[in-house]
């Protein structure tokens, strides 16, 4: 626990560093969540020693996030002034993104599929 | 007035009171399969309640659960591991996988800021919702990064999540999709976790493919946000 808690938050503060010199444009724990990415592939990092922490970590999520919301007391008045346009711009994006990303995927796998067909044919 | 002050401004009692919330949330959630009884949703109106009833200020609430709000960064690097998991996934998608979430995110942030701009919201509103398909603690940082309102981009991340975890599935069969990567992506690219809490329920591949497109949809978007804000400066 100790040793990938370890390994996570050093990825972190090495992801937050960077994040400071290149003057805060990608957030600090997803240049974390690259580099362990990469270091993982490159087999300098041992996924056994840090899955016990990153299992809990991402299975509770969730609750993570509360606190962070709770922020709404303090924007509640711009909130609730504009909750139309909010609650209409959310729901038509996540449409427009489910929608387009699904068909990306799926044309490009009928595409492979068919070219695949293709091949033994020839 | 006193006494309460004593008793609940303190770090125990406020981590109590989030974590207390979320385990009843979680058990009304489970119990009614309500997907508008989110936990977070339950907790929100549990915790908001205590605190206008007291009236203890937002801000002695943030110093207290502090602890859990910092556990986010963890949670995104651990993030990293859970994408080294599903590689084996990745075989033979690499190149559409990456094409749909890269296009999805630039889509995504781009119609925000259009919509945002039709219905004349204030920038920072726009902003605060540029990230809202990204999970948490990303959508945060990069509405940190952007003067963006972090409570605004916190509920509009549940709400997107929550809307794709519910009806995700039915615009996909509705615009026919059959293939599951196709599905998981989409719907973990457009709602997060709680979207891939969903695909799990359809299927072990949907699953991991919508997981894996949580953390490519955080580094896409964090990319796209820099990228379109540059564009809209210089070139309109």
């Amino acid at each position: 626990m100790i040793r990938g808690s370890f390994i996570i938050l050093l990825f972190l503060f090495i992801g937050e560093s960077i994040s400071y010199f290149i003057g805060n444009i990608i957030p600090g724990s997803v240049i974390g969540m690259v580099l362990i990415f990469v270091s993982l592939t490159l087999k300098i990092v041992n996924p056994e020693h840090v899955r016990a922490v990153t299992e809990f970590l991402t299975k509770n999520m969730t609750i993570f996030f509360v606190p962070a919301s709770i922020g709404i007391m303090k924007s509640w008045n711009i909130i609730s002034a504009n909750w139309f346009s909010l609650t209409f711009i959310c729901i038509s994006t996540t449409i427009l993104i489910i929608m387009i990303v699904a068909f990306i995927q799926e044309k490009a796998e009928k595409l492979r599929k068919k070219k695949e067909i293709e091949n033994q044919n020839i | 007035m006193d006494i309460t002050q004593h008793l609940f401004n303190n770090a125990p009692f406020m981590l109590t009171l989030t974590m207390g919330s979320f385990l009843l949330g979680t058990y009304i959630y489970k119990k009614s399969k309500i997907s508008l009884l989110h936990p977070c949703i339950i907790s929100m109106i549990c915790i908001i309640s205590f605190l206008k009833v007291f009236d203890i200020p937002y801000e002695t609430y943030a110093e207290g659960s502090a602890f859990i709000n910092f556990m986010l960064g963890p949670a995104v690097v651990s993030l990293g591991v859970l994408l080294y998991d599903q590689m084996k996934y990745l075989k033979g998608n690499v190149l559409s996988i990456l094409t749909a979430v890269s296009v999805g995110s630039v889509i995504g942030v781009i119609s925000v800021v259009i919509l945002g701009r039709l219905f004349g919201l204030d920038s920072s509103l726009i902003v605060s919702m540029e990230p809202k398909s990204v999970t948490t603690p990303i959508a945060l940082g990069i509405s940190e990064s952007y003067g963006g309102i972090t409570s605004l981009t916190a509920v509009t991340v549940v709400i997107c999540g929550m809307f794709g975890a519910v009806f995700g599935p039915k615009v996909l069969s509705v615009i026919g999709i059959k293939s599951p990567v196709a599905q998981g992506l989409s719907i973990g690219a457009a709602s997060h976790g709680l979207g891939t809490a969903r695909a799990m329920e359809i299927g072990a591949v949907e699953g991991a493919i919508s997981g894996l497109s949580i953390g490519l949809m955080g580094v896409m978007t964090s990319v796209a946000v820099p990228v379109v804000h540059w564009f809209i400066e210089n070139i309109f």
